[in-house]
């Protein structure tokens, strides 16, 4: 029996998949929300996001980092959203925007060190790869477990608007996320106080093996804003003028007072999870060649040429010179000492260390006196 | 100095603290309006605003959630978790991100702020109104903990939380919400975080206990002494950081301890701190450290007043370990 309510397109047709970019690489101007050389400027960064994932892939199958997880794919969606926002707004990560951290000032260098965990680390060594935090930009630190973030960034939008402050906070999730609790938590909160935060989801297709139909029987991520009270949108993700033009538009509404967003990205996840999974194993190669020719740094390529600002090598010489940055950021991050101190590894857990802490470092110091071995790998 | 109950002096502390620190905000189910449902925060909304003390949905994943970007952006959160039983939908929260925040970032972000919470059983309240889940918290590092067994405590302890960089666990013994009362100043109060106090003298036996089960330990002091049983009692105030001084030094007086908590015996706080005094008094004891505690089953309905360490259990307990 075909169900009279729930009808197939209904959602789709109610957040309809908003571009910017057209096939052919026009686009409308009165829809155009960036200047020219700023869309510039994000080609540029997009570009960087690319080389680098793909190069840190490589240095961990050369054992030289332990683990990354990267966002090739999903650069219009992350460059978009964090160029919409202003410098004052906070931005709480997933664990994917790492160019997000670089474009708010992260140092590469630093960002290299991270995912070394080494002497130069700014998380002193505390954390895995690719989840660094760098507070002078207020990106905060990014964690594991899915959606923490999400009431977290709702919270700090709350906290901006109590003390008066013109800020609107931004969180990134995948659609896996929109199944856990702290999504319906965040978003519920968040529309009963009208907080100035804006949820955007960068629907990329898969939790790990798990696709989006998996994950929930909603057409689309945007709707569930409606049962928030909240308003929703959905954008084509890989289109770098739609995400920032809806991300800019979240952010007016928000310092408005008019309340959060729920902007759903969508866009492909084109490389596996992360470099510790293998997706052959769940899913065929047609799926991501056909996201592949949807290239999000192809799209703004085709609309840069349309406007006549990328002659035909240019984006040879970015890729080189981004190539060039990465290249410099690693070796002067391998110039660090390969561990952090030993007592680093007590640094931070309180404000001061408690008794116990200072009794188990002398313990350590102690055990690594009397057999180095302690501090070898085994 | 007036006479105030636990329920009061929190009020107190709260009203004091927000009006000397203007970041200071309240969050919770029923706090705002109403005032709590054991009235903690009475009063409050109306003198500091819906946007100080704040009623939130029903999700303490939320509560604690929101209050961790609250605190990352600089205010001084004291959300309420309406009954310890229920603050575990906010595990993940407190335990993955408000515990790890200053580590995980290297010291970048901190979210210091005071989680508040009505714990512990005689309420005739069956699992989920009874238990005394501080355990989980000492063995999270990054989290204080702190549990006050009267007003005086109660005020100066909470006062120092708020003031206090890290983030705090403050359990409030419910049984004694109104059944303790005591003198408590009208001015600020301090109470340090980190010093236990010893309650009574004594040198025979030294017996350690917090919050609701201190007084039941303080009962059994008394009843010992009419057995000529000089007990010294030691409230903890704070499991952590815990004042290991006043545990070694009163220990290595008496030679005898017994450690008293409602929480199960299996894992429960009494075994670290019998640890402690085995690895630190070995050559002054004269008898096994024990322990008297809840049991390990989930917290009773109708025998709760076996399940719970009251005085005669801990005086048979005192009693053994002086004929050891
Ligand atoms: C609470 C929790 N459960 C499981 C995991 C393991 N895990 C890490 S990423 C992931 C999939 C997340 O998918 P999604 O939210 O769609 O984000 P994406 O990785 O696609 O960007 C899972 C299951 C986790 N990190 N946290």
């Amino acid at each position: 029996m075909t169900d009279p309510v729930n009808v197939p397109g209904r959602w789709e047709r109610e957040f309809p998949l908003q571009t910017v970019i057209e096939e052919d690489g026009s686009a409308d101007p009165a829809r155009v929300t960036l200047t020219d050389a700023k869309a510039l400027d994000l080609f540029r960064w997009m570009i960087l996001s690319r080389e680098m994932d793909e190069r840190m892939v490589q240095l961990q199958r050369q054992g030289r980092i332990a683990f990354y997880i990267g966002a090739i794919g999903e650069e219009a969606t992350v460059l978009g959203t964090v160029a919409g926002m202003e410098e004052r707004d906070w931005l709480f990560p997933s664990y994917r925007e790492h160019a997000g951290a670089l474009y708010r000032g992260m140092p590469f260098v630093t960002f290299v060190c991270d995912l070394l965990g080494n002497a130069g680390d700014r998380m002193l060594g505390h954390q895995m790869p690719c989840h660094e935090a760098w507070a002078p930009g207020r990106f905060v630190s990014i964690s594991a477990p899915i959606a923490t973030q999400v009431p977290q960034a709702v919270g700090a939008a709350w906290a901006a608007r109590i003390r008066g402050d013109d800020m609107v906070s931004l969180t990134w999730f995948g659609e896996g996320a929109t199944s856990a609790n702290d999504f319906h938590t965040g978003a519920n909160f968040a529309g009963v106080h009208k907080v100035p935060v804006i949820m955007v989801c960068r629907n990329n297709g898969w939790a790990i093996s798990v696709p989006r139909e998996l994950q929930t029987a909603s057409e689309t991520i945007a709707q569930k804003a409606v049962a928030y009270g909240i308003h929703g949108e959905r954008v084509d993700g890989n289109d770098l003028l739609a995400v920032h033009a809806a991300t800019q538009r979240a952010r007016v509404r928000a310092a408005s007072g008019l309340g959060p967003t729920l902007l759903e990205c969508v866009t492909y996840r084109v490389e596996g999870h992360s470099t510790s999974d293998d997706p052959r194993a769940y899913r065929g190669a047609e799926e991501v060649d056909a996201w592949r020719d949807r290239d999000p740094i192809l799209r703004l390529g085709r609309y840069l040429t349309w406007r006549k600002l990328l002659p035909p090598d240019e984006v040879e010489a970015l890729r080189a010179e981004a190539r060039e940055r990465i290249r410099r950021a690693v070796e002067d991050a391998e110039t660090f000492a390969p561990k952090p101190s030993i007592q680093t590894l007590f640094q931070g857990v309180y404000a001061e260390p408690l008794w116990q802490q200072r009794e188990q470092l002398d313990e350590l110091r102690a055990a690594v006196a009397e057999d180095p071995r302690t501090s070898h790998p085994r | 100095m007036p006479t105030l109950n636990i329920i009061q002096a929190v009020n107190d502390a709260l009203r004091q603290e927000m009006r000397r620190d203007p970041t200071v905000v309240i969050l919770g189910e029923d706090v705002g309006k109403f005032g709590g449902v054991f009235r903690a925060s009475q009063g409050l909304q109306e003198e500091f605003g819906k946007d100080r003390v704040i009623d939130t949905p029903l999700a303490e994943s939320g509560v604690i959630g929101t209050a961790v970007g609250m605190a990352l952006y600089g205010l001084r959160p004291v959300p309420e978790i309406q009954f310890a039983d229920f603050i575990f939908p906010a595990m993940d929260q407190i335990v993955s991100e408000v515990a790890k925040f200053r580590y995980r970032s290297g010291g970048q972000y901190t979210c210091p702020m005071v989680i508040r919470t009505p714990y512990g059983g005689g309420i005739r309240g069956g699992h989920y109104h009874s238990q005394s889940p501080e355990a989980h918290f000492i063995h999270t590092a990054g989290l204080k903990v702190v549990v006050p067994s009267n007003p005086h405590d109660a005020k100066g302890l909470l006062t120092s939380a708020i003031r206090d960089p890290d983030p705090v666990l403050f359990f409030e013994p419910k049984r004694m919400y109104r059944a303790a009362r005591g003198e408590v100043p009208d001015g600020e109060v301090v109470v340090p975080i980190g010093k236990a106090r010893v309650t009574r003298e004594g040198r025979h036996v030294t017996l350690i206990a917090w919050g609701a089960m201190w007084h039941e330990a303080d009962q059994a002091a008394r009843e010992a002494a009419d057995l000529g049983i000089e007990c010294e009692v030691l409230d903890l105030r704070t499991l952590q950081p815990l004042d290991i001084d006043a545990i070694v030094e009163s220990v290595q007086k008496t030679g005898r301890a017994v450690v008293v908590h409602e929480a199960p015996r299996t894992c429960g706080f009494g075994a670290e701190i019998s640890a402690l005094i085995q690895e630190r008094c070995f050559l002054h004891l004269e008898a096994p450290v024990a322990r008297v505690t809840g049991f390990d089953t989930p917290f009773p309905y109708t025998l709760e007043s076996e399940y719970l360490p009251r005085a005669p259990r801990i005086l048979k307990a005192v009693r053994e370990v002086m004929a050891f």
